[in-house]
């Protein structure tokens, strides 16, 4: 099973290589939002650099749905998701790989982003277990529930603008819970962080087990 | 349960069978209806008239003889949206996408009136129609999950497709009820604040703790009543659908022999 998703996981971040619509379109469109805030919030007032953790996710939740509906529209084309299935592979294992593969692009993302806020928003990066643990916890629950929603929206024709009210509202325990142990790990709050680790763990492992039971029934009945 | 109760002897294909066409209505949706109507008109007696002040809550404490049960109906319908939904995985039968449909649209509206009537209590309480309280902040998170259900059941697409794309949202999203409630609690654990559970005088006696169990009933009981015509209602929708297909196919074969 791991074997094919890591085939599944290499074809999407092969073709993701070679498209470049994430380095070139999702990856510019994290960082306008990060130039965003600073003209909505002053970045004269501190706001940006006490607000840093929640910014920072609320960017990754809002490329991560980029990133979900990307994934899943190129199987969408020329019956790509039928050849998959009569590929043989099980649908948990194609569903892992998608996993994977989102959340690949999310970590590259990630980086990124966490060193333009570290030089936009003038945020000393610190505590990096902890931010670390975060950043791959939280980054496998988004992918998680976002693979089995971009399925979702593969599935119905015209819900494209469906996927935010589908993935967002059930993210948000993600984004409390990354945003207070990014928080702690940068000294913006006391207090121990790995509660909070804990939780997005839980969020992931709940989420990952939910996908790859379910993905089956989304996958045979097109 | 009394939803099972009245739907379940009669099969998954007995709605359809045992209305009258173009009425979702028998004897034991008018027993429940009356029912409701008149616990309603005795909840606002108590609530309003013979129970006394709250010794915490003062007046306040009138708003939660609606509250506790509108919040209350509205979990028993997503929980029954979660069954429907499994069931609907494993039996795939129209009777549980229905079900699970019809139930998720009635929590929807039973959150709203919960979100309202909180923000009232919120108004008198603190003096803002909001505030980062964790039941209502929780509350608002859940109904915004539950409406994109609904929209997903309003995009035109075959039956089964519908059926399961909206069963696996509603597990999904049943799934996210206590993760959702344990983050938002976390969330604004440093600050708690007076909430509109956590004030509750737990030892409430007499009239209010009538009054109190009085609005729980009364309000499951309108809320079996509104399923039980929701989901005749959904039965007889499909129906018509099929039948208007029936139709069309069977003019144009008539045009076709006449030409």
């Amino acid at each position: 099973m791991i074997r094919d998703a890591a085939l599944v996981a290499g074809k999407d971040l092969r073709l993701e290589w070679r498209s470049r619509v994430g380095l070139g379109q999702v990856l510019p469109f994290a960082l306008l939002c990060v130039l965003l805030f600073a003209f909505a919030l002053d970045p004269d007032r501190g706001v940006l650099q006490r607000a840093t953790g929640g910014l920072f996710w609320m960017v990754v939740l809002f490329a991560g749905v980029l990133v979900v509906q990307r994934s899943f529209s190129v199987e969408g084309e020329d019956g790509v998701l039928d050849a998959l299935r009569l590929s043989g592979l099980s649908p948990a294992s194609i569903y892992l790989g998608k996993v994977a593969a989102i959340a690949a692009q999310l970590l590259v993302l990630e980086a990124v982003l966490l060193v333009a806020v570290a030089v936009l928003y003038d945020t000393t990066l610190r505590g990096w277990v902890l931010l670390m643990g975060t950043v791959v916890l939280a980054t496998l629950g988004i992918a998680g529930a976002g693979a089995t929603y971009g399925v979702v929206g593969l599935r119905l024709r015209g819900a494209e603008t469906l996927l935010p009210l589908l993935l967002l509202p059930l993210l948000a325990p993600v984004l409390i819970g990354a945003t207070a142990a990014f928080d702690v790990a940068l000294g913006r709050s006391a207090g121990p962080g790995w509660p909070w680790a804990a939780m997005l763990g839980i969020f992931a492992v709940v989420y990952l087990s939910l996908g790859a039971l379910l993905f089956r029934p989304l996958m045979e009945d097109m | 349960m009394t939803i099972d109760g009245t739907l379940s002897p009669s099969g998954a294909d007995a709605p359809g069978r045992s209305t009258a066409p173009g009425s979702t209505s028998s004897r034991a949706t008018r027993v429940l209806g009356w029912t409701s109507l008149v616990g309603i008109a005795a909840l606002v007696v108590f609530g309003l008239w013979i129970t006394p002040p709250d010794a915490q809550l003062g007046e306040t404490i009138r708003i939660l003889y609606m509250h506790v049960p509108t919040v209350s109906a509205a979990y028993v319908a997503f929980i029954i949206t979660a069954v429907g939904s499994i069931a609907y995985l494993w039996k795939r039968s129209e009777f549980w996408d229905l079900l699970a449909a019809s139930s998720a649209e009635i929590g929807v509206l039973f959150f709203a009136l919960t979100i309202f009537n909180g923000m009232l209590w919120g108004r008198i309480t603190w003096g803002v129609f909001w505030r980062w309280e964790p039941r209502l902040t929780t509350t608002t998170v859940l109904f915004l999950t539950y409406l994109g259900y609904l929209a997903v059941r309003r995009i035109p697409t075959s039956a089964r497709t519908r059926g399961t794309v909206s069963a696996v949202i509603g597990i999904l999203a049943v799934v996210n009820i206590p993760i959702t409630h344990k983050a938002v609690d976390w969330w604004r654990g440093l600050h708690q604040e007076k909430t509109i559970f956590g004030t509750v005088d737990p030892e409430m006696q007499g009239t209010q703790l009538f009054t109190a169990y009085l609005g729980l009933t009364v309000f499951l009981v309108l809320f079996a009543w509104l399923l039980i015509h929701r989901f005749r209602l959904a039965w007889l929708t499909e129906r018509a659908q099929e039948r208007s297909l029936d139709e069309a196919i069977a003019e144009r074969r008539a045009e076709g022999s006449a030409s």
